[in-house]
Protein backbone atom coordinates (compact mmCIF):
# COMPACT_ATOMS: atom_id res chain seq x y z
CA UNK A 1 0.00 0.00 0.00
CA UNK A 2 1.25 3.52 -0.73
CA UNK A 3 -0.24 5.19 2.12
CA UNK A 4 0.51 8.73 0.08
CA UNK A 5 -3.07 8.34 -1.40
CA UNK A 6 -4.85 9.27 2.03
CA UNK A 7 -4.01 12.74 2.75
CA UNK A 8 -4.46 14.58 6.25
CA UNK A 9 -2.29 14.74 9.31
CA UNK A 10 -2.98 11.15 10.12
CA UNK A 11 -1.89 9.92 6.47
CA UNK A 12 1.18 11.82 6.48
CA UNK A 13 1.76 10.52 9.99
CA UNK A 14 1.36 7.31 8.82
CA UNK A 15 3.52 7.41 5.74
CA UNK A 16 6.51 9.43 8.22
CA UNK A 17 6.63 6.00 10.11
CA UNK A 18 6.45 4.17 7.13
CA UNK A 19 9.14 6.07 5.59
CA UNK A 20 11.06 6.73 8.11
CA UNK A 21 10.80 3.05 10.33
CA UNK A 22 9.40 0.82 7.07
CA UNK A 23 12.69 -1.01 6.84
CA UNK A 24 13.69 -1.86 10.34
CA UNK A 25 9.24 -3.15 11.10
CA UNK A 26 9.98 -4.87 8.18
CA UNK A 27 12.58 -6.51 9.03
CA UNK A 28 11.47 -7.15 12.34
CA UNK A 29 8.27 -8.56 11.06
CA UNK A 30 10.18 -11.75 9.24
CA UNK A 31 12.39 -12.21 11.85
CA UNK A 32 9.47 -12.90 13.60
CA UNK A 33 7.45 -15.04 11.11
CA UNK A 34 10.14 -16.67 9.29
CA UNK A 35 8.32 -15.49 6.26
CA UNK A 36 8.70 -12.81 4.04
CA UNK A 37 5.07 -12.80 2.34
CA UNK A 38 3.53 -13.29 5.49
CA UNK A 39 5.46 -10.38 6.91
CA UNK A 40 4.63 -8.04 4.18
CA UNK A 41 0.82 -8.92 4.22
CA UNK A 42 0.66 -8.22 7.49
CA UNK A 43 2.76 -4.79 7.31
CA UNK A 44 0.19 -3.71 4.64
CA UNK A 45 -2.81 -4.22 6.92
CA UNK A 46 -1.01 -2.98 10.05
CA UNK A 47 -0.83 0.01 7.76
CA UNK A 48 -4.35 0.62 6.51
CA UNK A 49 -5.25 -0.21 10.29
CA UNK A 50 -3.09 2.45 11.44
CA UNK A 51 -5.08 4.80 9.42
CA UNK A 52 -8.10 4.06 11.14
CA UNK A 53 -6.83 3.30 14.69
CA UNK A 54 -5.18 6.69 14.84
CA UNK A 55 -7.58 9.04 13.45
CA UNK A 56 -9.78 7.69 15.79
CA UNK A 57 -7.17 7.61 19.29
CA UNK A 58 -4.36 9.76 18.03
CA UNK A 59 -1.10 9.15 16.93
CA UNK A 60 0.91 6.65 19.60
CA UNK A 61 4.30 7.52 21.08
CA UNK A 62 6.20 4.80 19.31
CA UNK A 63 4.32 4.17 15.66
CA UNK A 64 6.91 1.74 14.77
CA UNK A 65 6.50 -0.29 17.88
CA UNK A 66 2.70 0.03 17.16
CA UNK A 67 2.98 -1.07 13.39
CA UNK A 68 4.82 -4.27 14.72
CA UNK A 69 2.75 -5.00 17.67
CA UNK A 70 -0.45 -4.57 15.20
CA UNK A 71 0.95 -6.43 12.55
CA UNK A 72 2.09 -9.14 14.71
CA UNK A 73 -1.12 -9.90 15.90
CA UNK A 74 -2.40 -9.72 11.82
CA UNK A 75 -0.01 -12.20 11.07
CA UNK A 76 -1.32 -14.81 13.65
CA UNK A 77 -4.44 -13.74 12.57
CA UNK A 78 -3.67 -15.09 9.35
CA UNK A 79 -2.00 -18.05 10.28
CA UNK A 80 -4.96 -18.98 12.26
CA UNK A 81 -7.24 -19.00 9.14
CA UNK A 82 -5.20 -21.08 7.30
CA UNK A 83 -3.57 -23.62 9.91
CA UNK A 84 -4.85 -26.19 8.17
CA UNK A 85 -1.39 -27.85 7.87
CA UNK A 86 0.67 -29.24 10.71
CA UNK A 87 3.25 -26.82 9.58
CA UNK A 88 1.36 -23.88 10.08
CA UNK A 89 0.01 -24.50 13.04
CA UNK A 90 3.01 -25.17 14.81
CA UNK A 91 4.22 -21.36 13.15
CA UNK A 92 0.92 -20.27 14.68
CA UNK A 93 1.95 -21.62 18.29
CA UNK A 94 5.28 -19.89 18.30
CA UNK A 95 4.06 -16.93 17.00
CA UNK A 96 1.01 -16.53 19.61
CA UNK A 97 3.48 -17.28 22.51
CA UNK A 98 6.20 -14.34 21.07
CA UNK A 99 3.20 -12.05 20.86
CA UNK A 100 1.70 -12.76 24.29
CA UNK A 101 5.11 -11.63 25.41
CA UNK A 102 5.64 -8.71 23.37
CA UNK A 103 4.37 -5.34 25.13
CA UNK A 104 1.38 -2.98 23.14
CA UNK A 105 4.26 -0.99 21.55
CA UNK A 106 7.08 -2.62 21.70
CA UNK A 107 11.13 -1.11 21.20
CA UNK A 108 11.71 -2.76 18.16
CA UNK A 109 15.62 -3.10 17.80
CA UNK A 110 16.83 -3.49 14.09
CA UNK A 111 16.65 -6.79 12.58
CA UNK A 112 18.02 -5.24 9.25
CA UNK A 113 21.47 -6.58 9.53
CA UNK A 114 20.18 -10.03 9.74
CA UNK A 115 17.81 -9.50 7.29
CA UNK A 116 20.86 -8.22 4.80
CA UNK A 117 22.42 -11.43 5.22
CA UNK A 118 19.88 -13.46 4.77
CA UNK A 119 18.79 -11.77 1.01
CA UNK A 120 22.23 -11.90 0.39
CA UNK A 121 23.00 -15.43 1.60
CA UNK A 122 25.44 -17.63 -1.49
CA UNK A 123 22.63 -20.39 -1.05
CA UNK A 124 20.57 -18.48 -3.43
CA UNK A 125 21.32 -17.30 -7.19
CA UNK A 126 22.74 -13.46 -7.53
CA UNK A 127 19.95 -11.89 -9.17
CA UNK A 128 17.69 -13.23 -6.66
CA UNK A 129 19.84 -12.00 -3.93
CA UNK A 130 19.72 -8.18 -5.39
CA UNK A 131 15.99 -8.50 -5.73
CA UNK A 132 14.67 -9.58 -2.49
CA UNK A 133 17.87 -6.74 -1.37
CA UNK A 134 15.74 -4.11 -2.91
CA UNK A 135 12.60 -5.52 -2.17
CA UNK A 136 12.77 -6.37 1.76
CA UNK A 137 15.29 -3.74 2.75
CA UNK A 138 15.00 -1.07 0.48
CA UNK A 139 10.97 -1.64 0.07
CA UNK A 140 10.68 -1.46 -3.52
CA UNK A 141 7.76 -3.04 -5.44
CA UNK A 142 8.49 -5.79 -7.43
CA UNK A 143 7.36 -4.12 -10.27
CA UNK A 144 9.88 -1.24 -9.41
CA UNK A 145 12.57 -3.96 -9.21
CA UNK A 146 11.81 -5.12 -12.66
CA UNK A 147 11.49 -1.80 -14.05
CA UNK A 148 14.95 -0.81 -12.93
CA UNK A 149 16.38 -4.05 -14.04
CA UNK A 150 14.67 -4.31 -17.41
CA UNK A 151 13.02 -7.62 -16.75
CA UNK A 152 9.39 -8.83 -17.17
CA UNK A 153 7.29 -8.22 -13.42
CA UNK A 154 5.46 -12.10 -13.67
CA UNK A 155 9.62 -13.30 -14.16
CA UNK A 156 10.87 -11.37 -11.38
CA UNK A 157 8.17 -12.14 -9.48
CA UNK A 158 8.86 -16.18 -10.00
CA UNK A 159 12.44 -15.41 -8.93
CA UNK A 160 11.45 -13.41 -5.85
CA UNK A 161 8.78 -17.00 -4.73
CA UNK A 162 11.48 -19.28 -5.92
CA UNK A 163 13.82 -17.57 -3.37
CA UNK A 164 11.60 -17.23 -0.52
CA UNK A 165 10.95 -20.75 -0.56
CA UNK A 166 14.55 -21.75 -0.79
CA UNK A 167 14.75 -18.99 2.25
CA UNK A 168 11.93 -21.07 4.03
CA UNK A 169 12.63 -24.33 3.51
CA UNK A 170 16.57 -24.56 3.49
CA UNK A 171 15.92 -22.85 6.26
CA UNK A 172 18.47 -19.99 5.46
CA UNK A 173 18.71 -18.06 8.71
CA UNK A 174 18.35 -14.37 9.67
CA UNK A 175 21.36 -13.78 11.47
CA UNK A 176 24.42 -12.15 11.26
CA UNK A 177 27.34 -14.94 10.43
CA UNK A 178 29.83 -15.82 13.01
CA UNK A 179 33.00 -13.73 13.35
CA UNK A 180 34.92 -16.97 11.45
CA UNK A 181 32.30 -16.73 8.39
CA UNK A 182 31.74 -12.94 8.25
CA UNK A 183 34.39 -11.61 6.28
CA UNK A 184 33.39 -14.03 3.44
CA UNK A 185 29.61 -13.39 4.14
CA UNK A 186 30.19 -9.35 4.32
CA UNK A 187 31.81 -9.63 0.75
CA UNK A 188 28.25 -11.12 -0.90
CA UNK A 189 26.69 -8.39 0.88
CA UNK A 190 29.19 -5.77 -0.44
CA UNK A 191 29.13 -7.29 -3.98
CA UNK A 192 25.14 -7.21 -4.07
CA UNK A 193 25.38 -3.38 -3.07
CA UNK A 194 27.82 -2.04 -5.65
CA UNK A 195 25.75 -4.22 -8.23
CA UNK A 196 22.63 -2.28 -7.48
CA UNK A 197 24.32 0.98 -7.76
CA UNK A 198 26.06 -0.41 -11.01
CA UNK A 199 22.69 -1.45 -12.82
CA UNK A 200 21.77 2.16 -12.15
CA UNK A 201 24.76 3.88 -13.39
CA UNK A 202 24.91 1.29 -16.47
CA UNK A 203 22.54 -0.99 -17.54
CA UNK A 204 23.58 -3.05 -20.13
CA UNK A 205 21.17 -2.59 -22.42
CA UNK A 206 17.90 0.23 -22.83
CA UNK A 207 18.09 3.87 -23.83
CA UNK A 208 18.77 5.47 -21.04
CA UNK A 209 22.53 5.77 -19.47
CA UNK A 210 21.51 6.85 -15.36
CA UNK A 211 18.90 4.91 -13.73
CA UNK A 212 18.85 7.64 -10.70
CA UNK A 213 16.48 5.46 -8.17
CA UNK A 214 18.75 2.09 -7.90
CA UNK A 215 22.00 4.83 -7.40
CA UNK A 216 20.09 5.87 -5.06
CA UNK A 217 18.99 2.63 -3.08
CA UNK A 218 22.25 1.41 -3.27
CA UNK A 219 23.94 4.62 -1.16
CA UNK A 220 21.23 4.28 1.53
CA UNK A 221 21.52 0.33 1.78
CA UNK A 222 25.51 1.34 2.11
CA UNK A 223 24.61 3.77 4.77
CA UNK A 224 22.60 1.48 6.75
CA UNK A 225 25.27 -1.10 6.64
CA UNK A 226 28.20 1.09 7.96
CA UNK A 227 26.01 1.92 10.70
CA UNK A 228 25.12 -1.11 11.80
CA UNK A 229 28.87 -2.34 11.25
CA UNK A 230 30.84 0.08 12.24
CA UNK A 231 33.72 -1.42 12.93
CA UNK A 232 33.97 -3.47 9.35
CA UNK A 233 36.24 -0.99 7.04
CA UNK A 234 35.02 -1.81 3.78
CA UNK A 235 31.61 -1.18 3.83
CA UNK A 236 32.79 2.10 4.23
CA UNK A 237 35.16 1.96 1.70
CA UNK A 238 32.17 1.04 -0.34
CA UNK A 239 30.27 3.95 0.66
CA UNK A 240 32.72 6.50 0.02
CA UNK A 241 33.46 4.86 -3.97
CA UNK A 242 29.42 4.91 -4.36
CA UNK A 243 29.34 8.89 -3.32
CA UNK A 244 32.57 9.62 -5.32
CA UNK A 245 31.00 8.04 -8.28
CA UNK A 246 27.71 9.18 -7.93
CA UNK A 247 29.11 12.92 -7.74
CA UNK A 248 29.71 12.77 -11.13
CA UNK A 249 26.36 11.93 -12.25
CA UNK A 250 25.17 14.51 -13.40
CA UNK A 251 28.58 14.81 -15.77
CA UNK A 252 28.81 11.75 -17.37
CA UNK A 253 26.03 12.17 -19.41
CA UNK A 254 25.47 14.50 -22.59
CA UNK A 255 22.42 16.49 -22.62
CA UNK A 256 21.16 14.22 -25.84
CA UNK A 257 21.69 11.23 -23.13
CA UNK A 258 25.50 10.06 -24.64
CA UNK A 259 28.03 8.78 -22.09
CA UNK A 260 30.78 11.50 -21.64
CA UNK A 261 34.32 10.19 -20.51
CA UNK A 262 35.73 11.06 -17.72
CA UNK A 263 38.24 13.09 -19.12
CA UNK A 264 35.73 15.24 -21.19
CA UNK A 265 33.40 15.50 -18.34
CA UNK A 266 32.95 19.42 -17.26
CA UNK A 267 34.35 18.81 -13.51
CA UNK A 268 32.46 22.00 -11.70
CA UNK A 269 29.24 19.81 -12.86
CA UNK A 270 30.57 17.36 -9.94
CA UNK A 271 28.65 17.26 -6.93
CA UNK A 272 30.82 19.09 -4.55
CA UNK A 273 29.00 18.23 -1.47
CA UNK A 274 29.17 14.32 -2.83
CA UNK A 275 32.65 14.61 -3.24
CA UNK A 276 33.62 15.85 0.26
CA UNK A 277 31.11 13.14 1.62
CA UNK A 278 33.30 10.91 -0.21
CA UNK A 279 36.76 11.98 0.57
CA UNK A 280 35.48 12.14 4.26
CA UNK A 281 34.45 8.48 4.49
CA UNK A 282 37.57 7.56 2.61
CA UNK A 283 39.23 8.93 5.66
CA UNK A 284 37.76 7.20 8.06
CA UNK A 285 38.26 3.61 5.88
CA UNK A 286 41.99 5.03 5.69
CA UNK A 287 42.15 5.19 9.64
CA UNK A 288 40.86 1.51 10.28
CA UNK A 289 43.78 0.39 7.93
CA UNK A 290 43.56 -2.89 6.81
CA UNK A 291 42.17 -1.70 2.57
CA UNK A 292 40.04 -4.16 0.72
CA UNK A 293 39.53 -3.55 -2.61
CA UNK A 294 36.58 -1.33 -2.61
CA UNK A 295 38.79 1.34 -0.18
CA UNK A 296 41.37 0.94 -2.98
CA UNK A 297 38.65 1.72 -5.96
CA UNK A 298 37.60 4.54 -3.52
CA UNK A 299 41.73 5.65 -3.72
CA UNK A 300 41.38 5.94 -7.42
CA UNK A 301 37.76 7.80 -7.66
CA UNK A 302 39.22 9.99 -5.23
CA UNK A 303 42.62 10.81 -7.20
CA UNK A 304 40.22 12.01 -9.99
CA UNK A 305 37.79 13.54 -7.59
CA UNK A 306 40.51 15.86 -6.04
CA UNK A 307 42.25 16.54 -9.69
CA UNK A 308 40.24 19.75 -10.85
CA UNK A 309 41.72 19.33 -14.85
CA UNK A 310 41.84 15.95 -16.60
CA UNK A 311 45.32 16.78 -17.87
CA UNK A 312 46.64 16.94 -14.26
CA UNK A 313 45.57 13.80 -13.03
CA UNK A 314 48.45 11.99 -11.17
CA UNK A 315 48.42 8.46 -13.11
CA UNK A 316 51.40 7.22 -11.36
CA UNK A 317 49.78 7.61 -8.17
CA UNK A 318 46.57 5.74 -9.77
CA UNK A 319 48.43 3.09 -11.63
CA UNK A 320 49.93 2.19 -7.92
CA UNK A 321 46.91 1.83 -6.20
CA UNK A 322 45.63 -0.46 -9.11
CA UNK A 323 48.93 -2.53 -8.38
CA UNK A 324 47.53 -2.84 -5.04
CA UNK A 325 43.99 -3.35 -6.26
CA UNK A 326 45.14 -6.29 -8.56
CA UNK A 327 46.92 -8.29 -5.59
CA UNK A 328 43.69 -8.36 -3.44
CA UNK A 329 41.08 -8.37 -6.81
CA UNK A 330 43.34 -10.46 -9.25
CA UNK A 331 40.46 -10.08 -11.77
CA UNK A 332 40.60 -9.37 -16.00
CA UNK A 333 39.24 -6.16 -15.51
CA UNK A 334 41.10 -4.26 -13.10
CA UNK A 335 44.14 -5.39 -15.08
CA UNK A 336 42.77 -3.32 -17.97
CA UNK A 337 42.15 -0.73 -15.97
CA UNK A 338 45.46 -0.89 -14.71
CA UNK A 339 46.55 -0.92 -18.39
CA UNK A 340 45.31 2.60 -18.79
CA UNK A 341 46.62 3.77 -16.28
CA UNK A 342 49.69 2.85 -17.37
CA UNK A 343 49.00 4.41 -20.69
CA UNK A 344 47.99 7.57 -19.31
CA UNK A 345 51.11 7.76 -17.37
CA UNK A 346 53.33 7.05 -19.65
CA UNK A 347 52.51 6.26 -23.63
CA UNK A 348 49.82 4.70 -25.02
CA UNK A 349 52.13 1.87 -26.80
CA UNK A 350 52.60 0.70 -22.83
CA UNK A 351 48.88 -0.09 -22.12
CA UNK A 352 48.19 -1.34 -25.54
CA UNK A 353 51.12 -3.83 -24.76
CA UNK A 354 49.35 -5.02 -21.77
CA UNK A 355 45.86 -4.79 -23.37
CA UNK A 356 46.95 -7.40 -26.16
CA UNK A 357 48.70 -9.80 -23.74
CA UNK A 358 46.18 -12.69 -24.31
CA UNK A 359 45.86 -13.44 -21.14
CA UNK A 360 43.63 -10.10 -20.76
CA UNK A 361 42.53 -10.21 -24.30
CA UNK A 362 41.14 -13.93 -24.08
CA UNK A 363 39.01 -13.45 -21.17
CA UNK A 364 37.59 -10.17 -22.56
CA UNK A 365 37.03 -10.84 -26.14
CA UNK A 366 33.09 -10.46 -25.53
CA UNK A 367 33.53 -7.48 -23.26
CA UNK A 368 32.40 -4.29 -25.13
CA UNK A 369 34.86 -2.43 -22.42
CA UNK A 370 37.56 -4.08 -23.80
CA UNK A 371 37.58 -3.30 -27.11
CA UNK A 372 36.73 0.38 -26.26
CA UNK A 373 39.77 0.69 -24.57
CA UNK A 374 41.53 -0.44 -27.02
CA UNK A 375 40.22 1.85 -29.57
CA UNK A 376 40.58 4.63 -27.55
CA UNK A 377 44.42 3.58 -27.22
CA UNK A 378 44.88 3.35 -30.66
CA UNK A 379 43.37 6.73 -31.69
CA UNK A 380 45.47 8.18 -29.12
CA UNK A 381 48.15 6.14 -30.85
CA UNK A 382 46.94 7.73 -34.20
CA UNK A 383 46.90 4.15 -35.63
CA UNK A 384 43.35 5.32 -37.16
CA UNK A 385 42.33 1.88 -39.64
CA UNK A 386 42.74 -0.46 -36.06
CA UNK A 387 41.59 1.82 -33.34
CA UNK A 388 37.89 1.65 -35.89
CA UNK A 389 38.32 -1.96 -36.15
CA UNK A 390 38.28 -2.33 -32.34
CA UNK A 391 35.64 0.55 -32.13
CA UNK A 392 33.30 -1.80 -34.60
CA UNK A 393 34.19 -4.69 -32.25
CA UNK A 394 33.20 -2.71 -29.13
CA UNK A 395 29.88 -1.81 -30.83
CA UNK A 396 28.99 -5.78 -31.53
CA UNK A 397 29.36 -6.65 -27.89
CA UNK A 398 26.45 -3.71 -26.41
CA UNK A 399 22.88 -3.16 -26.81
CA UNK A 400 22.91 -0.31 -24.85
CA UNK A 401 21.96 2.54 -27.29
CA UNK A 402 23.40 6.11 -25.30
CA UNK A 403 26.74 3.20 -25.61
CA UNK A 404 26.33 2.72 -29.29
CA UNK A 405 25.68 6.48 -30.14
CA UNK A 406 29.25 7.64 -28.38
CA UNK A 407 30.47 4.43 -30.52
CA UNK A 408 29.26 6.49 -33.73
CA UNK A 409 30.75 9.52 -32.48
CA UNK A 410 34.35 8.60 -31.91
CA UNK A 411 34.06 6.90 -35.62
CA UNK A 412 33.09 9.69 -37.00
CA UNK A 413 35.77 11.55 -35.10
CA UNK A 414 38.25 9.34 -36.57
CA UNK B 1 16.09 -29.43 10.76
CA UNK B 2 17.20 -32.23 9.17
CA UNK B 3 19.32 -32.57 6.03
CA UNK B 4 21.35 -34.60 3.40
CA UNK B 5 24.97 -34.34 2.87
CA UNK B 6 25.34 -35.86 -0.83
CA UNK B 7 28.68 -36.30 -1.20
CA UNK B 8 30.08 -36.60 -5.08
CA UNK B 9 33.28 -37.53 -5.87
CA UNK B 10 35.35 -37.62 -9.55
CA UNK B 11 37.20 -41.32 -9.45
CA UNK B 12 39.73 -39.53 -11.19
CA UNK B 13 41.12 -37.18 -7.86
CA UNK B 14 39.68 -38.73 -5.26
CA UNK B 15 42.28 -41.07 -2.85
CA UNK B 16 41.25 -44.93 -3.70
CA UNK B 17 41.78 -47.33 -1.05
CA UNK B 18 45.51 -48.48 -0.43
CA UNK B 19 45.99 -45.71 -3.19
CA UNK B 20 48.46 -42.44 -1.82
CA UNK B 21 46.07 -39.94 0.72
CA UNK B 22 43.54 -42.61 1.55
CA UNK B 23 45.04 -43.60 5.24
CA UNK B 24 44.58 -39.39 5.93
CA UNK B 25 41.34 -39.32 3.85
CA UNK B 26 39.90 -42.13 6.68
CA UNK B 27 41.69 -40.24 9.72
CA UNK B 28 39.78 -37.11 8.79
CA UNK B 29 36.58 -38.74 8.68
CA UNK B 30 36.66 -40.12 11.81
CA UNK B 31 37.55 -37.13 13.90
CA UNK B 32 34.81 -35.53 11.59
CA UNK B 33 31.76 -38.30 12.97
CA UNK B 34 33.07 -37.27 16.59
CA UNK B 35 32.68 -33.30 15.80
CA UNK B 36 29.49 -34.56 14.52
CA UNK B 37 28.54 -36.61 17.36
CA UNK B 38 29.91 -33.77 20.08
CA UNK B 39 26.96 -32.06 18.96
CA UNK B 40 24.59 -34.57 20.27
CA UNK B 41 22.28 -34.49 17.90
CA UNK B 42 21.13 -37.63 15.67
CA UNK B 43 23.01 -38.68 12.48
CA UNK B 44 23.75 -41.50 9.92
CA UNK B 45 25.95 -41.62 7.08
CA UNK B 46 27.76 -44.01 5.22
CA UNK B 47 30.01 -44.31 2.15
CA UNK B 48 28.51 -46.52 -0.74
CA UNK B 49 30.30 -49.46 -2.75
CA UNK B 50 31.82 -47.42 -6.62
CA UNK B 51 28.77 -47.11 -9.15
CA UNK B 52 29.64 -50.09 -11.13
CA UNK B 53 28.15 -52.09 -8.64
CA UNK B 54 24.82 -50.20 -8.76
CA UNK B 55 21.83 -51.18 -10.22
CA UNK B 56 18.65 -49.20 -11.21
CA UNK B 57 15.01 -49.98 -11.37
CA UNK B 58 11.80 -48.22 -12.59
CA UNK B 59 8.53 -49.79 -12.73
CA UNK B 60 6.43 -48.66 -16.24
CA UNK B 61 3.24 -50.02 -16.38
CA UNK B 62 3.52 -52.67 -13.88
CA UNK B 63 6.64 -54.02 -15.34
CA UNK B 64 9.86 -53.62 -13.24
CA UNK B 65 12.70 -52.87 -15.74
CA UNK B 66 16.30 -53.09 -14.00
CA UNK B 67 19.20 -52.37 -15.78
CA UNK B 68 22.85 -52.02 -15.16
CA UNK B 69 24.83 -49.28 -14.05
CA UNK B 70 23.71 -45.75 -11.67
CA UNK B 71 20.41 -43.88 -12.30
CA UNK B 72 22.75 -40.61 -13.57
CA UNK B 73 26.07 -41.29 -15.95
CA UNK B 74 27.81 -38.05 -14.91
CA UNK B 75 31.84 -37.83 -14.06
CA UNK B 76 31.34 -37.34 -10.57
CA UNK B 77 29.83 -40.43 -8.94
CA UNK B 78 27.43 -40.74 -5.31
CA UNK B 79 30.44 -41.82 -3.02
CA UNK B 80 28.37 -41.23 0.25
CA UNK B 81 26.00 -39.33 2.78
CA UNK B 82 25.38 -38.11 6.07
CA UNK B 83 22.20 -36.86 7.54
CA UNK B 84 22.16 -34.59 10.15
CA UNK B 85 20.19 -32.53 11.77
CA UNK B 86 20.83 -28.82 11.97
CA UNK B 87 18.90 -25.17 13.28
CA UNK B 88 19.63 -23.95 9.78
CA UNK B 89 21.10 -24.11 6.86
CA UNK B 90 24.82 -22.13 7.82
CA UNK B 91 25.04 -25.12 10.08
CA UNK B 92 24.54 -27.80 7.30
CA UNK B 93 26.88 -25.77 4.99
CA UNK B 94 29.66 -25.27 7.71
CA UNK B 95 29.09 -29.16 8.61
CA UNK B 96 29.49 -29.83 4.80
CA UNK B 97 32.33 -27.93 4.30
CA UNK B 98 33.97 -30.28 6.89
CA UNK B 99 33.71 -33.73 4.97
CA UNK B 100 36.98 -34.69 4.36
CA UNK B 101 35.85 -35.56 0.47
CA UNK B 102 34.45 -31.87 -0.03
CA UNK B 103 38.54 -30.78 -0.58
CA UNK B 104 38.23 -33.50 -4.10
CA UNK B 105 34.92 -33.40 -5.34
CA UNK B 106 31.40 -32.01 -3.85
CA UNK B 107 28.83 -31.74 -1.53
CA UNK B 108 25.04 -31.17 -1.91
CA UNK B 109 23.29 -30.10 1.13
CA UNK B 110 19.36 -30.72 0.98
CA UNK B 111 16.81 -29.74 3.47
CA UNK B 112 14.47 -33.03 3.84
CA UNK B 113 11.42 -32.41 2.69
CA UNK B 114 8.73 -31.86 5.44
CA UNK B 115 5.78 -34.42 4.27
Amino acid sequence: MSPTDRPGPVGAAVERAYRADGGRVLARLISITGDFDLAEESLQEALIAALRTWARDGIPDNPAGWLVTTARRKAVDRLRRHASSERRQRDWGELSIAWTLGTPAEPIGDDRLRLIFTCCHPALPLGARVALTLRALGGLSTAAVARAFLMPEPTLAQRLVRAKRKIREAAIPYEVPAEEELPGRLDAVLAVIYLIFNAGYLPPSGDTLVRVDLCDEAVRLGGVLTRLLPDEVEPIGLLALLHLQDSRRAARVGPSGQPVTLEEQDRRRWDGEKVRRGLELLDAAAALGRPGPYQLKAQIAAVHARTARAEDTDWAAIVACYDALLTVEPTPVVALNRAVAVAMAGVPADGLALLDDPELAGPLASYHLYHLTRADLLRREGRREEAAGAFREARRHTDNQAELAFVERRLREL
Amino acid sequence: MKYMLIIANDPETHPVPGGPGWDELMAAYGTFAEQLASHGKPFSGDPLAPPDTATTVRVRDGKTITVDGPFAETKEWLSGYFLIECDNLDQALQAAAMIPSAKYGAVEVRPVAHM
